[in-house]
């Protein structure tokens, strides 16, 4: 297939990790942003290419993994009321709440479905004057823009019935959030490709110079990936701590500008507490003032639920990269897909998921 | 009578975990199976219902006979390459022509919700007919219900068939031995991707059209021309992952197969890729996987590419011993991964 196939090249793959291998004179452990590129080094088996001192740590670039459990827990009383249709990317239907899943919701007569945009939620809301539609906003920097662009929508639309959920995150606080831990062990960063398409590049700037560490912004596929890695300890062999960017098919330095715009119009950011890591600083986008009437936790008046996290899934310590997923106790046996604990276990971008799929397990 | 062993009137299943059913019970994964390991075995075991065949083989009158049954509640009723009466047909005669039966006759029993429009209700009774009379069956008894509005979503179809064993073979799993090639009888996840594509309302620069396909007529050469068949399996939901998964367990054998030898079109891994989606796991309703002796691969494979339903088919791995049993795949870039059964549906992802 084009633009695939010559990225999964077997031959080509094989080159790169013995120029990897080749430059490499000491240990580097290198942490991939992105969800989606964690699965791809465990679904093709990339890791097991590298030389053995080279190490990849699996990052928190998993937007369903990140979202507060109070917030799925949200969703889920939400999309349980009658007169309610409540839309949502298919990832987040099999995350665990505090005692279902939105799944389970639609088993008992909750009117849940999927969206492939969150303008079809808008057309959704066009269609059904008398429900309340609310759209689960789930995503980095990457489906950010969609949202807004909804939002904006039901504003030019004059739409008083539909609602969003919001749980945008953005990735480059979160890096620095690693960078700053004690125990960092993080020492070059593979870059999410598809949020720097929106976002583009000169954010990391300022934190490559401050933590001193190289950051390359990496596509998805096998090639992509290993020539990351091959460009991110190229970098740390000859002391070197800049931005570079390996992913230019998709990627320019200043990104999607009219992308940016819409997320500004309708977005501020703000604070956010990410599962299993806890409160960032300006690490999350909530809606400006001016759209506040289509935020459904206003309307759904549930801003007050707190609950606790099961304290067998160490989900947290898998998505800083302290622990891999087969390293918990509870993976594989009290933890799988079918009877999941945490939702770096169901979600298609969660590590642990990823590993439960790809590598062999109890 | 008899007691039934293992088996008491409390629900079998855990119910702090699932006290309803969902989606996924129906998907072809991991909940599916459980569903039936732990509610429908237990009620009604006994050693042909254990088996989990496609369809059960037992003998009356000195001869081996296959029975199967299926229901079909595929949305919408209309897709290209098929209908909802034509995949009643294939389905049936396909989970027959699994057991090496030749198919000779279905029932067809209709459930109607009040209010579908008689030109819809008769283009499905035509496509069947036709269906019918291509795979060489006659439909002999049947059914016919009709529910309020609002209670069963326009049209469900329920058949069931009976073949005949012309041969002496055993094909089940059991029969699988270390040193067997696997086959697929064409390129895979067409079925599936044809129908989401209708559904979900996605536009592909061209049509996906499904491979619904009658296959007792290309297994039946196979078994003529004297190939040593060791079991077949229709690649249904869950796709080629799940059938290697059942496979493998019921063998207690391991199966090797290589991601670049297994055929999907192009424009199947296009849309699976846009939608974050597995081939391997997506359904066909005309495909086949099937396992001989290496020694009978390109015989095997020269019948099945003669025929119209196997232009496609490829060999794309092998059985081993290598303890413990599990399906391991070979990447496109060499390195090797379990393939691994998904719990139920899939979904679409979010970026």
């Amino acid at each position: 297939m084009k633009y695939l196939d010559e990225y999964r090249d077997a031959a080509g793959s094989h080159k790169l990790a013995r120029e990897i291998a080749r430059i490499t004179t000491r240990p580097w452990s290198l942490m991939e942003t992105c969800g989606g590129q964690t699965h791809a080094i465990i679904k093709f088996g990339i890791d097991e290419l590298l030389p053995k001192n080279i190490t990849l740590i699996h990052g928190p670039g998993c937007p369903v993994c990140v979202t507060p459990l109070e917030l799925i827990d949200r969703a889920l009383a939400i999309a349980a009321q009658p007169g309610v249709i409540f839309c949502s990317f298919g990832d987040m239907l099999r995350v665990p709440g505090s005692n279902r899943d939105l799944l389970s919701v639609k088993a008992g007569g909750g009117d849940v479905r999927i969206v492939y945009s969150p303008l079809d939620a808008v057309k959704l809301a066009e269609q059904n004057p008398g429900k309340a539609v609310v759209f689960f906003g789930v995503g980095f920097e990457t489906t950010a823009p969609a949202t807004a662009m909804a939002v904006y929508q039901a504003t030019r639309k004059g739409l008083k019935n539909f609602f969003l959920l919001a749980s945008h995150v953005l990735v480059p606080p979160a890096m620095e959030a690693i960078l700053r831990s004690p125990d960092r062990r993080v020492q070059g960063f593979l870059a999410a490709g598809h949020v720097c398409a929106v976002m583009g590049w000169e954010e990391y700037i300022p934190i490559a110079a401050k933590y001193h560490v190289p950051i390359v912004v990496t596509g998805f596929e096998p090639l992509d990936i290993l020539q990351g890695v091959l460009m991110c300890v190229r970098q740390l062999e000859s002391g070197r701590a800049e931005v570079e960017n390996q992913y230019s098919r998709a990627v320019r330095r200043e990104g999607n500008r009219p992308a940016q715009q819409i997320v500004g119009e309708v977005f501020q950011v703000t604070p956010r507490k990410w599962r299993g890591i806890g409160e960032i600083p300006q690490s999350g986008l909530g809606l400006r003032e001016a759209y506040a009437a289509f935020d459904a936790e206003r309307k759904f008046g549930l801003g007050d639920l707190r609950v606790e996290e099961p304290s067998e899934c160490l989900s947290g310590l898998v998505l800083q990269g302290r622990i891999k997923p087969h390293e918990c106790p509870a993976f594989g046996a009290r933890c799988t897909p079918e009877h999941p604990l945490g939702a770096t276990m169901v979600s298609s971008e969660g590590a642990c998921a990823a590993y439960y799929r790809y590598r062999p397990h109890p | 009578m008899t007691s039934i062993p293992n088996f008491n009137l409390s629900c079998p299943f855990p119910i702090e975990n699932y006290p309803q059913v969902l989606m996924a019970h129906g998907g072809g994964g991991k909940l599916m199976h459980q569903l039936i390991g732990k509610m429908f075995l237990p009620a009604f075991g006994n050693p042909m219902l254990d088996s989990q065949h496609d369809a059960s083989v037992f003998e009356a009158g000195g001869q081996r006979l296959a029975f199967t049954t299926d229901s079909y509640v595929v949305r919408p009723l209309f897709f290209p390459g098929g209908d909802l009466g034509s995949l009643a047909v294939h389905g049936t005669v396909n989970d027959l022509a699994m057991a090496g039966a030749r198919p000779l006759y279905l029932s067809a029993a209709f459930i109607i919700e009040e209010g579908l429009p008689m030109e819809t209700l008769w283009k499905i009774v035509a496509s069947m007919q036709q269906a019918a009379q291509q795979a060489g069956v006659q439909i002999i008894t049947g059914d016919t219900k009709v529910v309020d509005k609002g209670k069963g979503d326009s049209l469900f179809i329920n058949t069931a068939g009976i073949g005949i064993l012309d041969h002496p073979l055993k094909i089940t799993p059991a029969s699988v031995r270390p040193g067997d090639a696997v086959l697929v009888s064409g390129d895979l996840g067409r079925h599936g991707m044809a129908v989401m594509a209708v559904r979900e309302g996605l536009a592909f620069e061209s049509a996906i059209e499904s491979d619904s396909a009658p296959l007792a007529d290309l297994v039946l050469q196979l078994l003529r021309a004297g190939i040593e068949v060791h079991c077949l399996r229709d690649i249904t939901r869950g796709g080629l992952t799940s059938v290697l998964n059942e496979i493998s367990e019921a063998s207690s054998l391991t199966l090797q197969v290589e991601e670049t030898l297994i055929p999907v079109r192009e424009d199947v891994r296009a849309a699976c890729e846009l939608l974050g989606l597995d081939p391997f796991q997506v359904a066909c309703e005309g495909r086949f996987a099937a396992f001989v002796p290496e020694r009978e691969t390109e015989r095997a494979l020269a019948i099945m590419r003669a025929h119209p339903h196997g232009i496609g088919a490829s060999r794309i791995g092998s059985v081993s011993d290598q303890r413990p049993p599990r399906v391991l795949l070979k990447s496109a870039i060499g390195a090797r991964r379990i393939l691994d059964m998904s719990s139920g549906e899939q979904l679409p992802r979010i970026c």
